[in-house]
């Protein structure tokens, strides 16, 4: 199943790459190369030919792991898409944990307070952020911290003056594992931001689907029973209906995990942050078809994978569908 | 009587339309004495239980009466006080055991709640005292049964497991709302005298909530018949079963299904009794 929908979205791409206008050796190249350079290097890149012939070349290169040569970079892109990922990967799993965190505390509290009248409050507020998209988190952070008040750095990924090696492209975790953790701070700050922004409209979304969920939950028997066993709100909250509301929630919101990946796009490019996201931008303007065409497929795995993951984790968390 | 464990004193209750659900109910319960609630479905019997453990629904209103504990009135004492008489003094066996476990929670997590959390128990010895327990409501491998979701047992077994959890800290009372109406027929015998050994063994007070004259003959001490939220005839179970003083109890015990044959199906009250009763209870609101 993923591997036909791997190769539908490998089809649909190179199809349209072919068809909207922007030839790639032709900006490369310049007005002044003649018609047999360009027919060189069009052979070279694997643009020549009628356009099934160029497609099952590139698949057969691909198979055995051989995405080709980016047409402005002259590396493999496999090589990279292994330099850019890492940081991609950092930000997202940064603005995931905030939106549970920042998302389930939400809920909590408000299904603590559900008999208050600050909770319609905190309703009203999560309203707010529920109809806010991630870039536009991205300049609202941008003009606090980066311009009125500025606490935060505003581009890159670590400050470029600190000067130390890494064995990886996973620099937060790395500096965090080996202990660095001043270096660990320069790059937390300056993820700060781009997280924040991925983060708040999935927090959001958490948000709604936990609190409606922990309602449910909160009046079924077995809530009831557990309040008459003598147990505090926050304790019928936490331990009695939360686990109940999780996996109905994590259904409900496993999707908008792929629109934060997708969102990644936009806010590393605001936030000048080197990962695949803004790898893709560049990549379209310069109408690299062979990084794009990598960039394309990579971020269809990892639509793929999150939809695994996110099925996975639904199962192991009903007891109900865990043992059949 | 002479020492009392429960009292409910002209307790009333409103929705918050403004309908009585309870009209000034009032009954003395004895350490390790059964009482119990007889009335039709409405009469206001599950509404009675909810007032005593502080679980009133939003919709309704306490607009009279206390229920004093040991002599403390319950509707004055401090959440955290009531908190702690909840779970290790006063207990709930449910109605419904499809509803009332947990379905995320595995058994001896559920089970154990109670040592672990008022009585500060370590997790292996509360599991041991669990085990125990399970072992007294007549439950066979009771490892096994601990280390199960509640999907995965019958509806008996799960209302063994919530008798075994309500008498874990062997409070004083247990209410117990319906336990048996959920059950199949078969099994609702073997839980009744469950609860009722248990009941005697423990020496525990306990409210029992029924539409059953029949089980009402088995277990309780003193009975209490309701309607529309009214007691209209109260007494030793005995006395009010052989000599009834209401026209309502006579009625009842006529329409009761004999216990051997209960496809003989109810007898409908009489329209004469009924309408007597409602003027009563409409004379008693005026007054009121
Ligand atoms: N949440 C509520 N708000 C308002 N009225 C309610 C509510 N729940 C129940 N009632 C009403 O209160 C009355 C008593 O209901 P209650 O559940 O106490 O009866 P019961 O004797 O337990 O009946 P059953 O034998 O069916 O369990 C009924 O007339 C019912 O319609
Ligand atoms: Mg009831």
């Amino acid at each position: 199943m993923a591997v036909i929908t791997l190769f539908g979205v490998a089809v649909v791409v190179f199809c349209l790459l072919r068809v909207v206008p922007g030839d790639p050796v032709a900006m490369m190249v310049g007005p002044a190369a003649s018609a047999a350079d360009i027919a060189a290097l069009r052979a070279h890149y694997g643009l020549d030919g009628p356009l099934p012939l160029q497609f099952l070349t590139w698949l057969k290169a691909a198979l055995v792991g051989d995405f080709g040569t980016s047409i402005t970079r002259h590396q493999s892109v496999l090589s990279i898409l292994g330099a850019y990922l890492p940081a991609t990967i950092e930000l997202a799993f940064s603005a995931l944990l905030v939106a549970i965190l920042l998302g389930g505390a939400t809920a909590v509290v408000a299904t603590l307070l559900r008999q208050h009248r600050t909770s319609a409050a905190i309703d009203a507020l999560n309203g707010v952020f529920l109809a806010l998209p991630d870039f536009i988190w991205a300049l609202i952070l941008v003009l606090a911290f980066g311009v009125a008040v500025p606490l935060l750095p505003l581009t890159g990924r670590i400050d470029p003056s600190i000067d130390v090696p890494f064995a990886t492209n996973f620099l937060l975790m790395e500096s965090i594992i080996t202990g660095r953790f001043a270096v660990a701070g320069n790059i937390a700050a300056h993820m700060a931001m781009p997280t924040l922004a991925l983060a708040l409209p999935l927090a959001a979304v958490i948000a709604r689907v936990l609190r409606q969920a922990l309602n449910e939950a909160m009046v079924q028997d077995y809530v009831l029973l557990a309040r008459i066993k003598g147990m505090s709100e926050l304790r019928l909250i936490l331990h009695e209906a939360l686990r109940n509301a999780v996996g109905p929630t994590l259904a409900l919101t496993g999707v908008q995990a792929t629109f934060l990946i997708g969102g990644t796009v936009v806010v590393e490019r605001i936030f000048a942050y080197p990962g695949i996201g803004n790898l893709a931008i560049e990549a379209v303007i310069n109408r690299d078809f062979p990084l794009i065409q990598g960039l394309v497929l990579m971020f269809g795995l990892i639509f793929i994978l999150i939809n695994i993951a996110v099925d996975l984790t639904v199962v192991a968390l009903n007891p109900r569908l865990r043992h059949v | 009587m002479s020492e009392v464990l429960l009292g409910v004193h002209s307790l009333s209750v409103r929705a918050d339309g403004g309908q009585r659900i309870l009209r000034d109910v009032s009954f003395d319960l004895a350490p390790g004495e059964v009482h119990g609630l007889v009335g039709e479905s409405g009469a206001g019997k599950s509404t009675l239980v909810k007032v005593i453990l502080g679980i009133l629904p939003r919709s309704m209103v306490r607009t009279g009466g206390n229920v004093v504990y040991c002599g403390r009135d319950l509707f004055t004492l401090p959440a955290p006080a009531f908190r702690a008489l909840l779970g290790s003094e006063i207990a709930l066996i449910p109605q419904d055991p499809l509803t009332a476990l947990n379905p995320g929670r595995r058994i001896d997590a559920q089970l154990t709640d109670g040592f672990r959390l008022k009585q500060r128990l370590s997790w292996r010895d509360a599991e041991a005292r669990a085990v125990t327990l399970l072992e007294e409501v007549h439950i066979r491998e009771p490892r096994r049964v601990m280390r199960s979701y509640p999907h995965e047992l019958s509806g008996g077994m799960r209302q063994r497991v919530l008798i075994a959890a309500a008498f874990a800290l062997d409070p004083k009372l247990i209410i117990a709302d319906e336990p048996t109406t959920a059950l199949d027929v078969t099994v609702q015998k073997q839980i009744l005298r469950l609860i009722h050994g248990m009941q005697e063994r423990h020496r525990t007070a306990l409210v029992f909530v029924t539409h059953d004259l029949g089980v009402v003959a088995q277990i309780c001490d003193t009975t209490s018949v309701m309607y529309m939220g009214k007691v209209m005839e109260q007494g030793p179970t005995e006395r009010l079963l052989a000599a009834p003083r209401h026209p309502y109890t006579t009625a009842l015990i006529a329409a009761n299904p004999r216990h051997d044959r209960p496809e003989s199906g109810l007898k409908p009250i009489p329209a004469a009794v009924i309408a007597a009763m409602r003027a009563e209870i409409a004379a008693g609101d005026a007054n009121g």
